[in-house]
C-alpha cells in the first residue's frame, strides 16, 4: 500500500479504502510540515499546475494553491469569467490550449457534473475534481474525514449526520462514499424536498427531525442552502428552514452528549447555523480550512508520484 | 537472494554494542557536555541509531540530549522513480545555531543524507552538521558526502545489499552483507 490505484482524483467512488487511508496518513505527514517554521517543501518542483475554476471559490481555490506552492510547484491560474470559454471555445480546446504550455496537472471546478470524468479521457494530464455540479467534491471528502480522524480516531462504527441540503451538495455525496469506506454510519436530514430519492440507494437512513438525527450522531456535518442552485422553492421560507434545521448553542447544550460540529463553509451564519456554534469548542470548521491544505498536498504529491 | 551464497556477518552483538559504545566516546570527546548539540536520525532506519545513541550517551554524561527524527521523502530527488512512503519527522526543538549530528545506519550513494540536509534546513540554520553512521560503504558514493563518526567501513559492490537488524525492530542487533 504506497501508491494510489487511481491516476486521476476524480470523485471518491473511483477511490478504494486503501487509496484514501494512504492519503489521509501522507496527509499527517504533510500537516507536520506546514505548521514548521518553514512550511515549503520541494517535492513538486519540476511539476507545473493549472487551477481551472469555471465556478466561484475562494477556500478550495486559496487551498490549492497554497498546498501546490508548499509543494514548490508552479502554479497557473485561470478563472472563466475573464477567459475564452466566454468567446464560445470548448472545454477540451481551452484544456489543451494550457496543456500545450506544459502543464503537468489539471485542478478544476465546474458547473457540470461529470466534467472532470470526461476531462481525464480527453486529455493527457493528471485531473483533480475540485467540485462537478452537484456530483462529488473528493478533497473536501477527505479533509472532512480527516478531520473527524483527528478527533474520533478509527472511523468504523462512527455516526455522521449531514443536514442541510443535500439534494444540492456535491459536499454530502463525496462524503457519503468516503465515510461509508471508512466504515462510518451515515444518515442525512433535511427537509424531504432538500433529499434526493436515490439517497437510500447508498445505504443512508434519512432523518427529518434535527434533535434526533443530532442525538443519534457523534458529528454533524451542516451544510449550507444552495439558493444559486435552486430553480424553484423547495421549502416556504429560509426562516422557517432555520427554525425546523438551524443549530443553535440552545439545541447542541441540551444534547445528551457533546457531539463534533463540521461545516464546508462558506457559512451562513444564522440560516443553518448560529454564530455561537460556529464558533464553539466543539466546532471544528476552522481545521477543516487547515486540514484543507495538508490534504490536498498528499492527493497531489500521491498522484505526481504516479508519473514515473 | 541468492541461496547458495551465505551472507556474511560483519557485527554481531557484542561488537555492535562495542561500536556503538565507541562512536558515543567520540561524540563526547568533540561535543563535551551537549548543551550545543542534538542529534537527529534520519527515517526510516536511522532512527534506531539515534536513539540508542541517545540512550547510551544518556547513561554516560546524566543530562538529557534533544534527538530528532527526520523524514526526507519530500527532499528526495528520486521521487517519481521508486515508490516512497514518508515517515514521522519529529523535532520538537530549535537547531538554529546547534552543532547538529545526523544519524543514519548505512551511508551508500549518499543522496539520502544530501536530502536529509536540505530537510533539516526547514527547521533552522544549524551552527555545524556533521555525520555518523554505524556502516559506511565506501567507494559507493554518487555525491560528494562523508561521516565523520563511522561505525565499520566496508567494501562491497552494488549488487550486494546490507543489512542492519535492531533488537527493537527486528528481535537482534546484527549487520549483515547479503548478495541479491
Amino acid at each position: 500500500m504506497s501508491n494510489l490505484s487511481v491516476n486521476h482524483l476524480l470523485g471518491i467512488k473511483q477511490l478504494s479504502k486503501n487509496d484514501i487511508e494512504l492519503i489521509l496518513s501522507t496527509a499527517q505527514n504533510f500537516k507536520e510540515v506546514i505548521n514548521r517554521p518553514i512550511k515549503k517543501v520541494p517535492s513538486l518542483r519540476d511539476i507545473t499546475v493549472a487551477n481551472l475554476f469555471f465556478e466561484n471559490s475562494t477556500r478550495t481555490r486559496l487551498s490549492f494553491e497554497l498546498a501546490q506552492k508548499r509543494l514548490s510547484a508552479d502554479v497557473v491560474n485561470f478563472s472563466a469569467s475573464n477567459s475564452s470559454v466566454k468567446k464560445g471555445e470548448t472545454l477540451v480546446d481551452t484544456v489543451n490550449n494550457i496543456l500545450a504550455m506544459k502543464v503537468d496537472m489539471i485542478v478544476m471546478r465546474h458547473s457540470s457534473p461529470g466534467a472532470a470524468i470526461f476531462l481525464a479521457k480527453k486529455v493527457k494530464a493528471r485531473i483533480i475534481n475540485a467540485g462537478d455540479g452537484a456530483h462529488e467534491h473528493p478533497t473536501q471528502a477527505l479533509l472532512d474525514a480527516f478531520s473527524m480522524q483527528e478527533r474520533l480516531g478509527d472511523l468504523k462504527g462512527k455516526k455522521i449526520v449531514i443536514i442541510g441540503d443535500i439534494l444540492h451538495s456535491r459536499v454530502a455525496l463525496s462524503n457519503i462514499f468516503c465515510l461509508q469506506k471508512l466504515g462510518a454510519i451515515v444518515k442525512v436530514c433535511g427537509p424531504l424536498t432538500l433529499i434526493p430519492k436515490f439517497i437510500t440507494s447508498l445505504g443512508v437512513e434519512v432523518e427529518t427531525n434535527l434533535i434526533k438525527a443530532l442525538e443519534w450522531c457523534d458529528v454533524a456535518n451542516m451544510l449550507r442552502i444552495q439558493l444559486e442552485r435552486q430553480e424553484i422553492k423547495y421549502f416556504p421560507s429560509l426562516r422557517e428552514y432555520t427554525m425546523l434545521y438551524g443549530l443553535n448553542k440552545e439545541i447542541l447544550d441540551n444534547l445528551s452528549k457533546k457531539i463534533i460540529v463540521m461545516h464546508p463553509g462558506p457559512i451562513n451564519r444564522g440560516v443553518e447555523i448560529t454564530s455561537d456554534v460556529a464558533d464553539s469548542s466543539q466546532s471544528i470548521i476552522l481545521d477543516q480550512v487547515e486540514n484543507g491544505v495538508a490534504v490536498r498536498m498528499a492527493a497531489m504529491f500521491l498522484l505526481a508520484g504516479r508519473q514515473g | 537472494m541468492n541461496t547458495t551464497v551465505r551472507p556474511k556477518t560483519l557485527l554481531e552483538k557484542t561488537k555492535f554494542d562495542v561500536t556503538i559504545k565507541r562512536l558515543c566516546h567520540q561524540l563526547i570527546e568533540v561535543h563535551n557536555d551537549f548543551s550545543e548539540t542534538v542529534l537527529i536520525g534520519l527515517q526510516p532506519r536511522g532512527i534506531f541509531l539515534a536513539r540508542r545513541i541517545q540512550n547510551e550517551l544518556e547513561k554516560i554524561i546524566a543530562k538529557k540530549i534533544n534527538t530528532g527524527e527526520l523524514d526526507t521523502t519530500f527532499y528526495r530527488d528520486d521521487f517519481r522513480k521508486k515508490e516512497l512512503i514518508p515517515n514521522r519527522t519529529n523535532i520538537d526543538f530549535l537547531i538554529e545555531d546547534k552543532n547538529v549530528v545526523l544519524i543514519d545506519d548505512v551511508l551508500f550513494t549518499g543522496r539520502t543524507i544530501r536530502s536529509g540536509l536540505d530537510a533539516m534546513l526547514a527547521f533552522g540554520r544549524p551552527k555545524d552538521v556533521e555525520l555518523l553512521v554505524l556502516v559506511d560503504r565506501r567507494f559507493s558514493r554518487n555525491v560528494p558526502i562523508q561521516a565523520k563518526y563511522v561505525g565499520i567501513t566496508i567494501d562491497s559492490i552494488a549488487s550486494q545489499n546490507v543489512r542492519v537488524e535492531w533488537k527493537e525492530s527486528d528481535g537482534k542487533d546484527m549487520v549483515t552483507l547479503l548478495d541479491k
